[in-house]
């Protein structure tokens, strides 16, 4: 235990280093890069509340696909009168168009890369530089 | 390390007591029983008749028979975005064209009407009442719909290709390639999903339209009306009067598979 001191210190820089960005985040409340996923159609109403979105859309899809899918129950969504599909492209992608600048800029940011697409078409959009 | 002599068991002891786990379990039910429930072998429907039964005509005395006669499958394939692919072990098709003796092998014996020799039958899934695919699916990605539609499930096909090989009737077709790359950009129906890679595809009756009301694409689309679809469970409906005054066959139905497509010839 002679090197107790010199242990000390380095745990103590290590623990300053390793959690710093969480200081850094709760001091000065915001984080350097954060995805702004952008809304064509804003102010339209979406089928569910935005923060139930942000976290459980893909729970949701999940579940229209095996309503729509499995059980054939495929009756739309009614939201202050307006008729919904169950269907990312039918409904979701009809508000939400511009799947690079909405869906896409969260999904990179995260690091997944959903399958939905590789299938379900999404709409035409203008071609831009990546970001 | 010591251990309890009580929990020892002998080879004999463990063997013996083995064969009798075995028997408690094996005597009572079969082991697809166990794993599987039972609603797995009890794919019949006989006794549980459902209300409605879609099932499909095909009026070969009305059929043009022409080779340049496409519009049922034009129509089909440009609806579900099916890629044309010339080279016939990756081509996919969901509705098409085979020569009666290849559709109908079992009648290839002996001599039948001449005409029926160079015909060319329309053919696609049977949508069986007992169908094999469904029996070996591993995920259950393809299965019955209470009306009688074999459905695939495309979110859960894994592409291991057991229904190709289980169905008779070489209706499924495994999409070797992304069909994105093949199908033309400007022509891909919108409306429609496409299919990725490693998935099997095949005719669904068009279910998507059938939930709405609709026909099928390839009915509406035929000039020649010879093919009718229709609820067998109703007698007041078009296929059930067809079938009530025309002579029909069905494809290869000594297998057991109780197929749903019937052939006015």
């Amino acid at each position: 235990m002679r090197d107790k001191i010199k242990i000390l210190a380095g745990a103590a820089i290590f623990l300053a280093v390793a959690l710093f960005p969480l200081w850094y985040v709760r001091t000065t409340g915001k984080a350097s890069i954060v995805p702004e996923p952008r809304l064509v159609n804003a102010g339209k109403e979406c089928v569910n509340a935005k923060e139930y979105m942000r976290e459980y859309h893909m729970t949701m899809l999940n579940e229209w696909r095996d309503e729509v899918v499995r059980e054939g129950r495929r009756s739309p969504i009614v939201i202050a009168g307006v008729e919904y599909q169950k269907s990312l492209s039918d409904a979701c992608m009809k508000c939400h168009a511009n799947k690079s600048d909405f869906c896409d800029v969260c999904h990179n940011y995260l690091g997944v890369s959903p399958t939905c697409w590789d299938c379900h078409n999404s709409p035409k959009e203008p071609k831009h530089e990546i970001r | 390390m010591k251990y309890d002599k009580n929990y020892e068991l002998s080879r004999r002891e463990f063997i013996r007591k083995a064969a009798l786990l075995g028997l408690s379990v094996g005597g009572s039910k079969t082991l697809m029983e166990v794993v599987f429930g039972d609603d797995i072998l009890a794919a019949s429907t006989d006794e549980n008749p459902a209300t409605v039964r879609w099932a499909m005509v095909v009026d070969m005395t009305k059929c043009s028979r022409r080779e340049d006669c496409s519009d049922c499958m034009a129509a089909c394939h440009r609806t579900h975005n099916v890629p044309a692919i010339s080279n016939r072990r990756h081509e996919i098709k969901w509705i098409w064209r085979e020569p009666f003796v290849n559709a109908f092998p079992e009648l290839k014996e002996g001599r039948l009407r001449k005409d029926l020799y160079g015909a060319g039958f329309i053919v696609l899934c049977n949508h069986c009442d007992n169908p094999p695919c469904v029996r070996v699916c591993p995920t259950r990605a393809t299965w019955r719909r209470q009306d009688g539609i074999v459905m695939m499930d495309m979110h859960r096909c894994i592409g291991c290709r057991y229904c190709m090989a289980a169905c008779p009737y070489g209706s499924r077709s495994f999409n070797w390639m992304d069909p994105r790359k093949i199908l033309d950009e400007k022509a891909i129906n919108q409306d429609y999903p496409t299919r990725t890679k490693g998935v099997v595809e095949k005719c669904d009756f068009c279910a998507e339209r059938i939930d709405r009301g609709m026909l099928p694409v390839c009915v509406e689309a035929c000039k020649e009306k010879a093919l009718v679809f229709g609820n067998l469970s109703d007698a007041g409906s078009p296929v059930s009067g067809l079938l009530a005054g025309r002579f029909a066959i069905r494809r290869k139905p000594e297998l057991g598979t109780r197929p749903e497509v019937y052939y006015i010839v």
